[in-house]
């Protein structure tokens, strides 16, 4: 097995990556508050997957979402889209302002991903599924020779899906060099730990088995999650996975592997405050 | 090779499936903007013959339609038009929730076509007999749904299908089946054709019914009853101009499918006319119950759906004219 090789990334880049992490949470945190509900706990946990995604690596034009060379990227625990829309809106694609009417009626930032929201590229919350139309994504930009490379988000929870098993057993058999999966492996789901529930170990040796090439990091280590896609990006004939390991909750001291935060009760008054002035101290230490 | 597209003569018997095939290999030959995604199942859906002539066409996902439908959303993009052909009980049932919200919700430009519907299925029994995939279907926004009734329409469809830039579900027949139209008939997506006049009631039938109702309407003639026959041939939308006249003109429907009497057509055509031209509507369908093995036709017996069985449904339907 490799592991993430973190590479030679300049500090700068680095700091500026954490730093759009911190945003993404602290937005996540305003954005379930604002809304009145929604899933914190796997938002905060994919925060720096996205901001590396968003901020680095996808070939994305906010000016033109459906420029067709573009990279594609698919949420498919689309319950964190909170993390989904405040990346979307760091990178231009609309008003950071509209963050506010989260969950509102008549708003598009709905309470899981859709169409509508520019830069969103498939409807998703029904787990399971957007892995696959990530690979069917995948499978026409090699059908019609696009350039683009397609990126995927699964929960760790979203695995015991068994449509998550038959995209990965397509994936392998289809040889989709052109597809970057992350598993957001924080360990727990709506009602307990992921290995009480149903266990899903060992996790890197199925997805061996299914073909993938596979990678394990520690998800909250942007050194790590930049080498992880840029080895992947290397990869030739063979999906590629990323076992990114990250806390639930991450960032937030009373949210982070507490199963309660997983969704949908907003924080209080209180909680908020403190929430923004810790994710603030983060930034402000990195 | 853009030959003709050989249609087959009125009365001659012809399974839709073959249609399919058929006008698949003709459309493959001028058209580049569809794909067929299979699984593991052209040889039952009638799509064999494109397989084999266009393999580079054909996405082959292997007995997983949850994956497959939800990947054929992604795919369909600009120029790429999945045709997404299976049996209906393991394609849109097993994957109705992923047709649902991966394809309807978002409007994605793919086609559903389902092999294996109704009581026509034959000798394969229950659990191959989807008798309430119109149901599942036409209850869900922003799908199109469309039952050719016979192979020549069907043939007819199919393009039409693929022009409607939207989500569509098919029907596609097993058994051999009568064919009714000729190569001159009209078809478009949301207009119903009717196929004999009459103002003493109307059978509105669907799919391979639509060769029974016509049978039916001809037993009934010679009674001296003139019976409007009304091919509907697109469940949703429904041609509510066509379906609102036969009911004023004639105050008697009849209605005719292979699909469970609750949710399917009939259950469209109620809806629509209780609220905007009520009349005595006699629904001829499966009664609420499973399919079982046997021959189609004789299945047609066994559940009610036969020539006799839909003159006998107009008979009631003309005794409840006040």
């Amino acid at each position: 097995m490799s592991t993430g090789n973190a590479g030679p990334y300049p500090g700068e880049l680095l700091g500026e990556l954490r730093s759009r992490a911190a945003e993404i949470r602290r937005r996540v945190v305003q954005m379930v508050y604002d809304g009145g509900s929604g899933h914190c706990g796997g938002s905060l946990s994919v925060a720096d997957i996205l901001a590396a995604l968003y901020f680095r690596e996808l070939r994305l034009d906010p000016d033109r979402p459906h420029w067709p060379e573009r990279d594609r990227f698919v949420l498919s625990k689309g319950h964190a889209c909170p993390a989904l829309y405040a990346a979307l809106a760091g990178r231009g694609f609309f008003d950071p302002a509209d963050l506010t009417r989260f969950r509102h009626l008549g708003s598009p930032l709905k309470g899981h991903p859709e169409r509508c929201v520019p830069g969103v590229e498939t409807v998703t919350g029904s787990l399971g599924q957007g892995i696959s139309a990530a690979l069917g994504m995948a499978l026409g930009l090699r059908r019609k020779g696009s350039p683009g490379r397609v990126y995927a988000v699964v929960g760790d929870g979203e695995m015991q899906e068994g449509q998550v098993w038959e995209a990965l057993m397509a994936a392998g058999h289809f040889r989709l060099d052109n597809f970057t999966c992350f598993v957001d492996r924080n360990r727990l789901q709506g009602d307990g730990r992921t290995e009480e529930i149903l266990d899903l170990e060992p996790l890197a040796e199925k997805l061996r088995a299914f073909r993938w090439h596979v990678q394990e990091i520690d998800g909250h280590d942007m050194a790590a999650i930049l080498g992880a896609i840029d080895a992947a990006k290397r990869v030739r004939g063979q999906p590629q996975i990323i076992v990114a390991n990250t806390v639930k909750g991450k960032g937030v001291s009373y949210m982070e592997s507490v199963p309660q935060w997983h969704g949908t009760a907003p924080p209080t008054d209180p909680e908020l405050a403190t929430a923004l002035a810790e994710l603030g101290a983060e930034e402000a230490a990195t | 090779m853009t030959g003709q597209l050989a249609f087959w003569s009125p009365g001659e018997q012809v399974s839709l499936r073959e249609a399919f095939g058929r006008v698949l290999c003709h459309l493959g030959e001028t058209r580049s903007d569809f794909w067929l995604f299979d699984a593991d199942v052209a040889g039952g859906t009638g799509a064999k013959p494109f397989a084999d002539r266009f393999p580079g066409r054909v996405v082959q996902f292997g007995i997983a339609e949850q994956n497959m439908v939800a990947a054929a959303a992604g795919f369909a993009e600009g120029n790429c038009i999945p045709v997404v052909a299976g049996f209906a009980s393991f394609l849109m049932m097993r994957a109705h929730e992923q047709f649902r919200t991966a394809v309807a919700y978002p409007g994605r430009n793919v086609k559903v076509c389902c092999s294996h519907v109704g009581v026509d299925v034959g000798p394969d029994g229950a659990t191959a007999q989807m008798v309430e995939d119109l149901a599942v279907t036409r209850s869900i926004p922003n799908v199109t749904v469309v039952v050719p009734a016979d192979a020549n329409e069907l043939m007819l469809a199919v393009p039409e299908v693929l022009d409607l830039d939207g989500p569509v579900y098919m029907r596609i027949g097993r058994s051999p089946a009568p064919v009714v139209f000729d190569r001159d008939h009209r078809f478009r997506i949301g207009r119903a054709t009717v196929l004999a006049d009459g103002r003493d009631a109307a059978i509105v039938a669907t799919g391979t019914l639509v060769a029974r109702a016509v049978s039916a309407a001809e037993t009934l003639r010679r009674e001296g009853v003139a019976v409007r026959v009304i091919n509907l041939s697109t469940i949703k939308p429904l041609d509510r101009d066509t379906l609102l006249a036969a009911a004023r003109d004639t105050g008697a429907i009849v209605t005719a499918e292979d699909h469970n009497r609750h949710g399917g057509m009939g259950g469209a055509v109620c809806e629509f006319l209780s609220q905007h031209h009520p009349v005595p509507v006699e629904v001829v369908g499966i009664d609420d119950r499973f399919g079982t093995s046997g021959e189609a036709e004789d299945l047609c017996r066994h559940f009610g759906l036969t020539a006799a069985d839909l003159v006998a449904a107009t008979r009631r339907v003309l005794a409840r004219k006040p």
